[in-house]
């Protein structure tokens, strides 16, 4: 796959315990993934899942991960990107449901869950949590317990 | 004792207290509530091997209107617990709750920001039944219970009276 | 006389907006979805999820590695084992260790009784959503049956809890089996009662032909995978395709069918119930005897006549108890066919005793996304087959 992209996207790949994984730079993660789906060698046209983690102290605090798989070729591929959290709003990425439609409930739940906005996705609603609560439960420095006053048991 | 030697034995005299809570205990039809895993363990004592239907209880009401006891079974997340305040506003007196599994006792394994730490802070619980889940004799020993429970109770005397509203 | 105002033609039609759930009749939980209703026909779904949600993710961050299992038990209860081999094969990858062979084969018994159970129970409710009610109470017998295996060998009869990282909890009983053949012996007459009561059965057929299809190119697009993606011809299963846990050595054909619709769904979940009562003859012929789990000193629990004879062993076992185990730095994807698709276990592990993250790929979640898709145009009565025919776990879908 390296030779598809353009230097400038890639930051690293590594292989540990024979899977492959590769980061790239955030803005470009659209082309990349229309590459990954699109190139007939690669043909990954599935996408398993997109999960967001949080790596809070260290920055860029938080990274994307995009499992692949080609249904065809029977091989599977992670792609990872990392993004910063901004002085003041939330961090953007693209949304890559024009890519895998399937990732659209995927996204919606990572956006909720660490506060992350995806441009372009087509229904930005909350999935799971319930639509009164304000905060972003995955992140590292949210309690485990919640609070009473952000995630109360009944809205006020 | 003896009137009823009298008669050879084909009439029961009682008081009405005691003959309201036996018709009560024998046919409580259950609203199965099932929310989580111990909603499977709930079934499986609905069916043939544990039989729930030798208490009169095998009507499984889906609608509260319909229903008596509320089976609470399964964690009750924090966005599904004003609706089931609302489904047990919706029930007629008198109305009783058992709280199944750990998780409606108190929260269980889940002891986080989205699970309501144990169903009593909502709701009045008449009977908990702990386990993870509770093996389907357990819930039956919990009903029974709750049927003993019922039997001592003064429902004409002080009738019961719950206070709780909907969100 | 009556002054009355003019029969005017100014009728209105609208869309009717009905609310389902999140409490409703039938048993497969807490899912509420707004339909939108034209008279009978169905012009959207939109599903609103998170009545179950109980922070798993967020939970097993907080816990040891060995302390995670019963939580990856409780996500999938129907099937609870294939959720706990899921997360210990990928723990075993990362710290690098496989299990033993009898290991090995025990688990692909739990795990293949695992996917009888579930669809057992998914027959059932899917017979009684449709309107038969008698099959739920003959599956719900050989559950029973299961479930006094699955008491036998490891304690509880929903959550079994018997795999641990590196192996097993213990080794089988006495009695088990001989058990477990007598019930692989009878159940293939069993199916056939089951296929008596619905295949032929022209008010099941009526119900289920033909509705709620989703072509194979939707169901890829939607991250369909399982018996949805079967049912549309695709003959995908990760168990030949990348296989685990020794599954290669076992002889077993992947049912596809080609209809696209429930009743296709129907005779692929059947299929795959025979088909896993033929790999559990296979492995109780082929179990071979040794030892139950794997031995890496600091990271696997040493068996327990050991912990009471040697002193490393229980210094070890004191260790992994109160601070737990820490592999190495690494992250690493293990999925596996559980019976709803693929079950993925995405763990990030940074060298301490609590995962980083662990992301749980749970296979309802994904296959409810075609829902919209599979019941627009259709009957309202049709939404509740096609519900029940993706076979949806709540607790795997809120996490």
């Amino acid at each position: 796959m390296k030779e598809l992209l353009p230097e400038e996207t890639i930051i690293s790949s590594e292989l540990f315990r024979e899977q492959m994984v590769m980061m790239v730079k955030s803005e470009h993660i659209l082309k990349v993934c229309e590459i990954a789906k699109n190139d007939p060698e690669l043909a990954f046209d599935f996408l398993s899942f997109v999960a967001g983690v949080d790596r809070y102290p260290s920055t860029p605090r938080f990274e994307i991960v995009y499992q692949l798989y080609s249904i065809k070729k029977n091989h599977r591929f992670r792609i990872k990107c990392r993004l910063e959290e901004p002085t003041e709003g939330l961090p953007r990425i693209d949304s890559v449901v024009a890519v895998w439609p399937t990732a659209d409930w995927h996204e919606r739940e990572t956006a909720e869950m660490f506060g992350i906005v995806f441009n372009n996705h087509p229904d930005p609603r909350k999935l799971l949590l319930p639509d009164h609560w304000k905060v972003y439960p995955l992140r590292k420095d949210f309690p485990l317990e919640g609070s009473e006053t952000e995630t109360p048991d009944l809205p006020q | 004792m003896g009137i009823e030697n009298h008669l050879n034995n084909t009439v029961h005299v009682t008081n009405l207290e005691w003959f309201v809570n036996w018709a009560r205990k024998s046919s409580m039809w259950p609203l199965g509530f099932g929310l989580a895993c111990c909603a499977l363990e709930m079934i499986a004592t609905f069916v043939s091997r544990y039989d729930l239907s030798r208490f009169g209880m095998e009507v499984a009401r889906p609608s509260p209107r319909h229903a008596d006891l509320m089976i609470v079974s399964g964690t009750a997340s924090k966005k599904m617990i004003p609706a089931v305040r609302r489904i047990y506003e919706q029930m007629a007196e008198p109305k009783w709750v058992i709280a199944m599994g750990a998780c409606a006792c108190t929260g269980g394994i889940y002891k986080n920001y989205a699970v309501v730490q144990g169903i009593d802070r909502h709701l009045p619980v008449d009977v908990y039944i702990p386990g993870c889940p509770p093996r389907p004799e357990a819930l039956l020993d919990g009903i029974l219970q709750l049927h003993a429970k019922v039997m001592k109770e003064q429902s004409i005397r002080r009738p019961r009276l719950t206070n709780v509203k909907a969100v | 006389m009556s002054t009355q105002a003019p029969l005017t033609n100014t009728a209105r039609e609208e869309i009717l907006e009905l609310n389902l759930g999140p409490h409703h009749p039938s048993t497969h939980g807490v899912f509420r979805a707004i339909v939108e209703l034209d008279g009978e026909i169905v012009v959207n779904v939109t599903p609103h999820l998170g009545y179950l949600h109980r922070g798993f993710e967020k939970t097993c961050e907080n816990k040891h590695y060995h302390q995670v299992i019963p939580l990856t038990e409780r996500c999938d209860y129907m099937g609870a084992s294939s959720n706990s081999l899921a997360y210990c094969l990928c723990v075993e990858k990362i710290i690098d260790v496989e299990a033993p062979e009898r290991a090995q084969v025990i688990r692909v018994i739990m795990a293949e009784l695992s996917r009888i159970f579930s669809h057992l129970f998914w027959l059932g409710t899917h017979a009684h959503d449709v309107g038969a009610m008698t099959p739920l109470f003959y599956t719900l017998r050989e559950r029973e049956e299961i479930m006094n295996l699955f008491e036998l060998v490891a304690g509880g009869r929903l959550m079994p809890n018997y795999l641990r990282i590196g192996g097993l909890n213990k080794d089988l009983e006495v009695g088990f089996l001989e058990r477990l053949k007598a019930f692989t012996d009878t159940f293939d007459e069993r199916i056939d009662d089951y296929e008596t009561l619905l295949t032929k059965n022209a008010i099941y057929v009526d119900r289920t032909k033909g509705v709620g299809i989703l072509p194979l190119d939707d169901a890829i697009k939607l991250g369909a995978s399982g018996p949805m993606v079967r049912a549309s011809g695709l003959a995908w299963d990760i168990r030949k395709s990348q296989p685990y846990c020794g599954y290669d050595q076992y002889e077993f054909d992947i049912p596809v069918e080609t209809g696209c619709d429930v009743y296709s769904r129907y005779l692929v979940r059947v299929q795959e119930m025979r088909q896993s009562n033929r790999i559990l003859k296979q492995a109780i012929r082929k179990l071979p005897d040794g030892p139950i789990i794997a031995r890496k000193a600091g990271v696997i629990f040493p068996p327990q006549e050991e912990i009471y004879t040697r002193m490393e062993s229980l210094i070890h076992h004191f260790m992994l108890v109160v601070e737990g185990m820490k592999p190495p730095a690494g992250e690493y994807y293990q999925c596996i066919e559980s019976p709803r698709g693929e079950l993925g276990c995405y763990l990030i592990s940074d060298g301490s005793s609590n995962p980083m993250r662990l992301k749980w790929r749970a296979p309802a979640f994904v296959n409810l996304e075609s829902l919209a898709l599979m019941s627009r145009g259709r009957f309202f009565a049709d939404l509740i087959a096609i519900l029940s025919s993706i076979d949806i776990v709540l607790a795997e879908v809120d996490r």
